[in-house]
């Protein structure tokens, strides 16, 4: 079942509808990625993007009131959300927690130990477990005392972003999901980021990448891009769909739906 | 090294909710139920006291009926009047009439009992460097590494021991921190404690070993009153940790100990309490009423006087570890963490009443309140007019897990002097859905997610807690918190 083959779906969504609080956010998803591709969600602000990356990690407050998603060929709705990370799904969150009094390493730790366990490998030495840090840090470029510090606290924006790409380079997901990732980080944190998962890009991962710009899409070339409005995808397309719409304005996808 | 100093551990018990709650099965040697003179003088006379030794628990008994049963009134706490003739005042294991010598002396049911406990009263605890002086009940049981103290002077013995054996300097220290007229409970404890620790360092000598007392009520309808006392003479050192236990029970336990330390010049007593006494079952039944009375003279210059409680049991816990900083430039310090879950309720906090020149003291309280529990911290921070220069820091943060507990702070602050420093900060938070869900999103289960955050909370606190005692004090907490969160 962990088996993945180019070009196999790893994540179905068929007609998902989610609500918060009884309003309506997602109103019919439609989406099938692939191992080995990168899809981006573009959509203006309060169209669901943010929602649909976060019940797709199983986030509490959203309630599902239609459709199905399958994960790897499972029912993931039912699954719980440690379940969901366990079995390779990662979110990258737009706005990192922080906390306090809970070091960074220990959390690291005991995340890719739980992770190790039920995939059935040995729990890493701390000795063994450093080195994979080290490398994976050098991904983000971040600094060793910030793997001291408590968890996101006291970090930068910036700082917090990168400490998201750099869990998922340590816990090497099937399924990435990042929430505008690329929201409030300058042009070399963006840098930075945007090479850290090119890095952990493979054609054994894939990616959902929501984001509200165009811009982190120069770094990080998608396969497909989607354009979600009002809680429907309304649009598919390459990657140009991304530039044209940065041309256009999503008014202009808007009209046409519309119309 | 950890696994022999487990306090807390269990071992074949049948109910996980609280799992300590096994009972022994050691013949008790009872008195009568209920309080009276004679009770008062059975006791002394139990113990083999001197008369001047009864002569003050008559006084303290004396007192304590002119308070008419007029307990204090002023803690957020709420329990149903406690019948003082219904209880015993005095149980000692049987065995215990003849001391025991060595350990080979002890009772072997006792010796199983502490093993389960884990309590290590055998050769292994040699590797922990830990010397344990057990009280079950009330009667010290036996106390192990006397020799090693002996050698550099270190006294560390029962109060009863100590009574006949160090009359001088029981008679010049007990009750000169905690009066029997301190309070209801003080009064109490001085007219029926049946026994307790006593410590005595001498000038100049770190004491080499971490001392250890492990306290556990057995006996149905019994209080407990032990008493401790402390002395640190002149740029002396000594760490002490107490551990507590009870057995499950339907009706309430009574346990009023007095805790008193004295720090002379230059010296430093560092006090550290694991307090898990039964917290009563679910529904709010039985569980110990834990009245303590626990102060510190920092009498000498420079002396200073450390707190560290880790509470987590206890139906209601009412306990205010102090410092007087009486000599000039001397410390005090209170750290703790109060865990409340179900029904129970602590009002618990502390005391500095700055009095000498650039003293200096520091509190750090972290409350956690689950279940339909009650947590306040009650603190007073009292700087008097000879106290130039002195300097206060206050940190109090409450942390609630679900909507049905409570989180109270009273602080009182009284200065006198007008070059005081003093600094005061209190926060109240939950545990954040948003973080038990980012720690789930990276694989960790929602009971360690909900641990990971608490023990995060409590962490300024546990390192001061001696290492092994730090991972203990940890795993207290999780088990306590079991159930609280999904």
């Amino acid at each position: 079942m962990t088996q993945e083959i180019k070009n196999s779906p790893v994540l179905e969504v068929i007609d998902l509808h989610v609500s918060i609080e009884d309003k309506e956010i997602l109103k019919g998803v439609n989406l099938t990625v692939n191992i080995g591709e990168v899809h981006a969600i573009m959509g203006p602000n309060g169209s669901g993007k943010s929602t649909l990356a976060n019940v797709l990690a199983g986030r509490p407050e959203y309630t599902v009131t239609g459709g199905q998603v399958l994960y790897k060929g499972m029912d993931l709705l039912s699954m719980l959300p440690e379940l969901r990370a366990r079995e390779g799904i990662f979110l990258a969150f737009q706005y990192p927690v922080e906390l306090p009094g809970v070091r960074t390493w220990q959390f690291l730790k005991a995340s890719v130990d739980a992770i190790r366990q039920h995939r059935g490998e040995k729990v890493l030495s701390v000795r063994e477990f450093d080195k994979l840090l080290d490398e994976k840090r050098e991904i983000v470029e971040m600094d060793t005392d910030l793997v001291k510090r408590s968890v996101n606290e006291g970090f930068s924006g910036g700082e917090k972003k990168r400490n998201e790409i750099m869990q998922m380079a340590l816990l090497d997901p099937t399924l990435a999901l990042l929430d505008e990732t690329d929201s409030g980080l300058d042009i070399d944190a963006l840098r930075i980021v945007s090479e850290g998962v090119n890095k952990v890009r493979s054609d054994k991962n894939a990616f959902v990448l929501v984001t509200h710009y165009q811009r982190i899409l120069n770094y990080i070339t998608p396969d497909y891009v989607h354009v979600l409005v009002d809680g429907s995808i309304v649009r598919s397309g390459g990657r140009e769909l991304a530039l044209e719409l940065e041309d256009k304005g999503y008014e202009w996808l808007r009209d046409q739906v519309a119309v | 090294m950890t696994e022999q100093r487990v306090i807390s551990r269990a071992t074949g018990v049948e109910d996980n909710e609280y799992k300590w709650g096994f009972d022994f099965d050691i013949e008790s040697d009872k008195a009568p139920k209920g309080l009276s003179e004679d009770i008062v003088r059975l006791i002394s006379q139990k113990k083999g006291e001197p008369e001047w030794m009864l002569e003050w628990r008559l006084k303290a008994y004396k007192y304590w009926l002119t308070l008419d049963n007029e307990e204090p009134k002023w803690a957020n706490i709420d329990y149903p009047p406690i019948d003082f003739q219904d209880m015993y005042y005095y149980a000692a294991p049987k065995s215990s009439a003849e001391a025991p010598q060595s350990m080979d002396d002890v009772d072997p049911e006792i010796r199983e009992a502490f093993n389960k406990l884990g309590i290590p009263l055998i050769e292994q605890q040699r590797l922990s460097g830990v010397a344990v002086d057990a009280v079950l009940d009330s009667a010290s049981v036996a106390t192990t590494y006397r020799k090693m103290l002996e050698e550099v002077g270190v006294i560390f013995c029962s109060v009863s021991e100590a009574v006949k054996t160090h009359p001088d300097l029981v008679k010049k220290y007990l009750g000169s921190v905690v009066p029997y007229t301190d309070n209801f409970f003080a009064a109490l404890n001085a007219g029926v404690f049946s026994d307790g620790s006593f410590v005595y360092v001498p000038p100049g000598v770190r004491c080499p070993i971490e001392l250890m007392t492990y306290f556990r009520i057995n006996e149905l309808n019994t209080g407990q009153f032990e008493r401790t006392l402390i002395i640190a003479d002149k740029g002396s050192y000594v760490s002490y940790l107490e551990g507590c236990t009870a057995p499950m029970r339907k009706t309430h336990q009574l346990h009023a100990a007095v805790v008193e330390l004295i720090a002379l010049d230059d010296a430093e007593i560092k006090y550290s309490t694991l307090q898990n006494w039964f917290p009563g079952d679910k529904e709010g039944n039985g569980g110990v009423y834990n009245f303590v009375t626990k102060r510190g003279a920092a009498r000498g210059k420079n002396s200073k006087i450390s707190w560290t409680q880790v509470e987590t049991g206890s139906a209601i816990t009412w306990k205010y570890p102090s410092v007087i900083l009486q000599g000039d430039n001397s410390v005090g310090e209170f750290y703790s963490v109060a865990l409340v879950n179900n029904y129970q309720q602590a009002d618990t906090g502390t005391k500095m009443i700055h009095i000498g020149k650039n003293t200096k003291s520091t509190i750090i309280a972290k409350g956690i309140s689950a279940g339909k529990a009650q947590n306040t911290y009650r603190g007073q921070v009292k700087i008097m007019p000879s106290a130039t220069n002195a300097r206060n820091f206050t940190q109090c943060d409450s942390l609630l897990i679900g909507d049905k507990c409570g989180a109270h702070t009273v602080p009182y602050i009284e200065v006198r002097n007008p070059t005081a420093q003093m600094a005061h900060e209190a926060t109240t938070s939950k545990v954040d859905d948003s973080q038990l869900f980012y720690l789930q999103q990276r694989g960790i289960g929602l009971e360690d997610a909900n641990y990971m955050i608490i023990n995060g909370f409590c962490r300024g606190i546990f390192k001061e807690l001696p290492f092994e005692f730090a991972a203990e004090a940890s795993q207290l907490l999780r088990v306590n918190l079991e159930g609280t969160v999904g």
